[in-house]
């Protein structure tokens, strides 16, 4: 992992402006001033990002204040209607159900994907190297699994009828399960009914699917933490807890900063796994705030204004993190 | 306990940790293969069975040849590999000339290109769904898969260029400047030393962008209205169908479009990991 990290800092990049101020210098048979390399090579990727990234987002907000239906996509001009799309967003149940959703999921997912994958970074730093590749690759799999398959393989663990989590939980003795859960027979329980338990499933997945990431990033971090300091504190007594918060969190600080910030931000916007769970946006009761957006925008009668209006409210969240993650990564980086 | 024992027990208590999470990560990737050679007596049942011993391939060989949602299931692979193809192609030729501006030269806006970037990789793609459906639409588009590719470079080109400016930066200068003395062209240069050099960063690019664009359920959903045009993700929910669920060809299909996504991964994550960490982790 090693020497991939170093290249990815991006060591040497500040060395080459000095050399470029030489504009009278010997001509380069490209016929171009040295000054407007850049700016030509730059060109296409500006475009895409300005034309289909920028651009789009300002015509969103133009949107979220428009009467947009399906006569406006085929080109007819919009009504302005003022902050009437979010007014009606906000004053609707189901936005405040699917924010909640979206916020507690996210709570939920991250907090687990951090603790799963730092005590698996942790546990892979202490293993011997075979045995650390070989939980590594293991871990790779679950990560590189397609979004959709992620959904579709839970959801078939969690199936009513043929899914492997209710024949488990029917293995649980009954007064253990009548204790933890309440009930004993689990025979036929449909997870994917109520909206609080697809949740449940989902983070399951997420976790699943999430944690290798955290793990392999943490165990980046603890192998750039130089030796000696843990040598040093062995010398002092200091015991493996006391080592752990004193050393490794500290050092691995920016590490979390930016994982946490990553998680939250994907946590935010999960929609894929959501989407086959629930089998496309039909439990209302269980949409969070992209499913909520689409669904609006997308389901007939296409309401693209209120459905522009509530991915506004998401992409701001969304970018209020994100400053966070900027901030971190510029912190870090020469750039 | 003596400290050799301890040291002794403790090995052991970590490899069986290891082995834990090994299994927790592995197990349901093992589900869904077996489920898709297991017979559907085995897949249908309460109970649990571990091992297909009723080994078939009758869901892989109905996948490919009955298809779903009156398509064959290779015109969907072939569509997943059009758009994910098309993504590379394009998104990697645009992110090696703005990663080459951004590593090699010191211009005005430099600063704010790279935080743009960074910012734009965060936009839910959810959000930009609506806009761009609108605009794609509206140039033509519509319900083709160049305008799913159109949206893919979107999406991906912001982390291509973030991750791929790295390893120009890697290339050492002094050889770029050797050609020029040597009355090289900046073209010339360009093709005949920097590109060779940054190559296997363009692969791990380019790896990158195939999978965010084979994966993608959202764009390929929404912009497409006829079936001919659904890539995998998109057919794979219509096994979901009305008339209950069949197991069996959904594990099948999903690991079909799983392998060509592990094999590329697995070649990559390294790069994918110190992408987005950037910085933070020090190696």
């Amino acid at each position: 992992m090693a020497n991939t990290t170093t290249v990815a800092r991006g060591g040497g990049s500040s060395a080459p402006g000095r050399r470029r101020k030489r504009p009278g210098g010997p001509a380069r048979p490209s016929g171009l001033p040295s000054w407007a390399v850049p700016y030509v090579l730059l060109v296409p990727g500006l475009l895409v990002i300005a034309g289909l990234l920028l651009y789009p987002m300002v015509q969103l907000v133009i949107i979220s204040f428009q009467k947009f239906g399906i006569a406006q996509q085929r080109g007819r001009p919009a009504d302005w209607v003022g902050w009437a799309n979010f007014e009606k967003i906000l004053s609707t149940e189901l936005f405040w159900t699917s924010l909640r959703n979206t916020v507690v999921f996210a709570v939920v997912a991250v907090t687990l994907t951090l603790v799963v994958g730092t005590a698996v970074g942790v546990l892979l730093h202490k293993l011997g190297k075979k045995m650390s590749l070989f939980v590594v690759i293991g871990c790779m799999f679950a990560w590189a699994i397609p979004p959709v398959a992620q959904a579709a393989i839970w959801r078939s663990l969690f199936d009513a009828d043929s899914g492997i989590v209710n024949w488990a939980l029917n293995l649980l003795p009954d007064w253990l399960s009548q204790a933890l859960f309440g009930r004993a027979d689990w025979t036929g329980e449909p997870w994917l009914n109520d909206a609080f338990t697809v949740y449940v499933v989902l983070v399951f997945c997420v976790v699943w699917a999430g944690f290798p990431f955290i793990a392999v990033s943490v165990l980046a971090g603890l192998k750039g933490i130089p030796n000696e300091l843990y040598e040093a504190a062995k010398v002092d007594g200091s015991g493996a807890w006391r080592t752990f918060r004193k050393i490794t969190l500290p050092l691995l600080k920016p590490v979390f900063a930016v994982l946490t910030v990553l998680s939250i931000i994907w946590d935010f916007k999960v929609y894929t796994q959501l989407h086959i769970l629930l089998n496309g946006p039909t439990n209302r009761e269980a949409f969070n705030l992209s499913m909520y957006a689409v669904a609006e925008a997308f389901k007939p009668p296409p309401k693209m204004g209120t459905g522009a209006a509530i991915s506004i409210v998401l992409t701001i969240i969304l970018l209020i993190i994100t400053v966070f993650y900027v901030r971190q990564i510029v912190k870090q980086e020469e750039m | 306990m003596n400290p050799a024992r301890r040291k002794r027990l403790g090995r052991i208590l970590l490899n069986t940790a290891g082995v834990v999470v090994f299994l927790y990560a592995i197990f349901p990737v093992y589900w869904m293969v077996s489920t898709g050679f297991k017979a559907n007596d085995q897949i249908f049942t309460t109970e649990f069975i571990p091992f297909p011993t009723s080994f078939t391939l009758e869901h892989f060989s109905r996948v490919l040849t009955e298809g779903v949602a009156n398509n064959s299931i290779w015109l969907y692979l072939r569509n997943s590999a059009i758009v994910a193809l098309g993504t590379v192609l394009i998104g990697s030729l645009f992110a090696l000339l703005s990663a080459t501006a951004i590593a090699r030269f010191r211009f005005r806006g430099r600063g704010s290109f790279l935080i743009t970037l960074l910012v734009v990789q965060m936009l839910p793609s959810e959000a930009m769904l609506i806009p761009l459906s609108v605009m794609i639409r509206r140039v033509g588009l519509g319900d083709q898969l160049l305008g799913i590719i159109v949206a893919q470079v979107a999406v991906t080109l912001p982390f291509g260029i973030w991750m791929l400016r790295t390893f120009v930066a890697a290339v050492p200068k002094t050889l770029e400047e050797a050609a020029w003395i040597d009355g090289a062209s900046r073209m010339t240069t360009f093709w005949k030393v920097l590109f060779p050099l940054v190559a296997p960063g363009l692969v791990a690019t380019s790896i990158f962008s195939f999978i965010t664009a084979w994966n993608d359920l959202v764009f390929a959903l929404y912009l497409m209205s006829s079936s001919e045009g659904y890539t995998m993700p998109v057919a794979l929910q219509y096994f979901f169908g009305q008339k209950g669920v069949d197991w069996g060809a959904i594990m099948a299909g999903s690991t079909l479009m799983t392998i060509p996504v592990v094999i590329f991964f697995l070649l990559v994550q390294r790069r994918m990991v110190s992408g987005l960490v950037a910085g933070a982790v020090k190696g």
